[in-house]
């Protein structure tokens, strides 16, 4: 037990997922007064940051993504205006968010923003995190699909977002599929090589069921700032449990400056009843971590199963064999159409 | 037969598989090649490919542009240098067809507006951006035969062949793509995304074009026309493949496209590559066919 004494007293920031990852999990449909409940609630126990808006950040109403019941401004505006201590964050990938709304998202009073690209490709970053400085956000830089880059790629391309301007550089676990020394290796590598102001962060998804044991891996690798979300509610087998991960940190010494029983209880009493689906890991979502695929797939993927009578892990496995990386959406329905034809299920056209 | 000559601006990806089209062109022959690095790849290339060169920017061609006969020139640097070096040509009497996401000048899709573009002799054309030449001709083919509302397109590019350029000006191919849904397209409101995907081996370009009709679709009607623009542009692009669909669920159509390139400068999967140089070199060269006929008459340079 050397290594969690080890971490006594190193202070961690917590931030709240369930806002716009777990938009994911409810097919995009949480409702302004509904947000407004869950952001105040968090508040008062003391989370720090909340990420609000559709699940695929700004930009994200869309075919492709689906349309929430209102304007990410909508949200941004009314989680915002209630919050006492708590600043509101978003999410912006280039390619489907845009500068333009980044500036939205800031006039509705967004303070901080993650700016993801897929592991590699970092260098679509540069324009939006410059941006984001200028407006003066908490500004991290946010690899998604982290387990397709090994540690030394890792390394270069954080390096090349703390030189667009991140404070912060997360590794972003989105298929679950990462194990504590996947998290390890990356988080140290990271930590090498970024000047010792930068923060690490570290996303979670739960598909494996390691969302607890990876973010207290990447707290000993170097990283300040953890991802997660009240009762999990977020993609795939949903992210890491905002609420048994404050537990954990509180017995092993590590400062959240969250109320434990407050937190507990905004899971239970307000997200819980909130979910359409038990948000855990079933089999469809553990294929999502087994086979490395973008845990956002797996309504999709279920959806596209139902239509064309192709089982929901073929195509998901199909996809991960494909290399297909999040935005790509599109091709789980070509996926399945595709494989439905071959398997006599649709006519050729 | 009289070729018309061309001057290739940018020494890119696009710059250089341009070469290779407009080499292969009945009608269009490639001189110049202008970049700012002389240890360029792209220049060195053009070189061995007997084009002259220059390091110098626009402005080490146009001392040349008079004695070479150079009557239509290609852009392929960025959105931010295009306005001038269209200004420089243009005088000097210079057809432009751009490649940035500039878009000074009218938005042009062979297919859908080419021939309207050529008869008004509109001194500068932008082709708008690989993605938007890859779908915009189906969202035409949907709105040509009922009323779209919205029109949406995903396109999946293959890492490496997303060159420096586009990555760090994403926001302005989204802006651009957007509008070109709406103003060629038809579509009222137009929404682009854009995916850079680095699997090994390299995807194949991807493109998905859902459209959301006003009224049901009438499918038969909406699929004979997607199938026909789909000929249309494999004229130009050989490699303009469709998946999957047409797709109906209430009033949205979901079309499932791939771009195979012709492997010229960079391998087939960079479809998005070779659609966008083939498409200014189909627009270059009903330009230059009409100007070889004497039925457009490039305008006389204003300093001589």
């Amino acid at each position: 037990m050397s290594q969690s004494n080890s971490l006594k007293g190193r202070k961690v920031i917590l931030h709240d997922m369930c806002l716009r990852d777990g938009m994911h999990a409810k097919r995009e449909q949480i409702s302004v007064e509904q947000m407004v409940k869950v952001a105040s609630a968090l508040d008062a126990a003391g989370v720090p940051y909340i990420q609000v808006t559709h699940g695929a950040g700004l930009g994200g109403n869309s075919l492709q993504h689906g349309f929430a019941p209102h304007s990410n401004e909508e949200y941004i505006s009314a989680v915002a205006a209630q919050m006492k201590q708590a600043k509101v964050s978003v999410l912006l990938i280039p390619g489907l968010g845009t500068m333009k709304e980044l500036q939205s998202a800031y006039d509705c009073g967004a303070r901080s923003v993650h700016v993801a690209t897929h592991c590699t490709e970092a260098d679509t970053s540069p324009q939006h995190i410059a941006f984001a400085r200028k407006l003066g956000m908490d500004t991290s830089g946010f690899l998604m699909m982290a387990h397709l880059n090994d540690a030394a790629g890792i390394a270069r391309q954080g390096k090349l977002m703390e030189s667009y301007g991140a404070q912060t550089v997360y590794v972003t676990d989105s298929a679950g599929f990462m194990l504590p020394e996947d998290v390890k290796a990356r988080i140290g590598a990271l930590r090498e090589v970024l000047n010792p102001e930068t923060e690490i962060g570290f996303h979670g998804h739960h598909n494996l069921g390691m969302g607890i044991a990876n973010s207290i891996a990447a707290i000993e690798a170097g990283a300040s700032c953890i991802d997660g979300s009240a009762a999990g509610l977020g993609a795939g087998a949903g992210n890491t449990p905002l609420e048994v991960f404050a537990a954990v940190c509180e017995r092993m010494g590590i400062e959240t400056g969250v109320d434990l029983f407050k937190l507990m209880d905004v899971a239970e009493d307000i997200i819980v009843p909130m979910m359409e689906h038990v948000v855990r890991v079933d089999r469809e979502s553990l294929t999502l971590g087994y086979a490395g695929v973008y845990s956002t797939f797996l309504l999709h993927s279920k959806r596209a199963s139902e239509r064309f009578g192709v089982p929901a892990r073929d195509i998901l496995v199909e996809l991960g064999r494909k290399k297909m990386i999040g935005g790509q959406e599109d091709m789980i329905l070509d996926t399945a159409m595709t494989m439905a034809k071959e398997r006599g299920l649709l006519k050729s056209a | 037969m009289k070729k018309i000559r061309c001057a290739l601006i940018g020494s890119g990806n696009i710059g250089t598989d341009l070469i290779y089209k407009i080499q292969r062109s009945e009608v269009l022959e490639p001189v110049w090649m202008v970049g700012i690095d002389p240890e360029s790849e792209g220049l060195a290339r053009a070189r061995a490919m007997g084009l002259k060169t220059t390091a110098e920017g626009v402005d080490g061609l146009l001392p040349h542009v008079l004695e070479d006969n150079i009557q239509i020139a290609f852009d392929a640097t960025s959105a931010y240098v295009h306005a001038e070096n269209s200004r420089k040509l243009n005088e000097l009497g210079v057809l432009m067809i751009d490649l940035t996401p500039a878009a000074i000048g009218p938005l042009c899709v062979p297919p859908v507006n080419l021939r309207q573009h050529a008869e008004k002799l509109e001194m500068n054309v932008n082709m708008i951006s690989c993605a938007g030449q890859a779908t915009i001709p189906v969202v035409h083919a949907v709105s040509r035969i009922q009323s779209v509302g919205y029109a949406e397109i995903v396109a999946s590019l293959a890492s490496k062949s997303v060159g420096p350029g586009t990555r760090a000006n994403l926001d302005e191919f989204t802006y651009t793509t957007s509008s070109a849904l709406e103003k060629v397209g038809g579509a009222r409101k137009g929404k682009a995304l854009a995916i850079i995907n680095p699997a090994e081996p390299p995807m194949i370009m991807r493109n998905t074009i859902y459209c959301l009709t006003d009224d049901e679709p009438d499918q038969d009607r909406i699929t004979a026309s997607i199938l026909e623009m789909i000929g249309e542009v494999q004229k130009y692009v050989p490699g303009y493949r469709l998946v999957n669909g047409p797709l109906f669920d209430g009033n949205k159509v979901t079309v499932f496209m791939e771009v195979a390139g012709l492997g010229d400068y960079l391998p087939t999967y960079a479809g998005n590559l070779n659609i966008m140089t083939a498409a200014a070199t189909r627009t270059a060269e009903m330009f230059a066919e009409e100007i070889i006929k004497g039925t457009i008459q490039l305008p006389a340079p204003e300093v001589a």
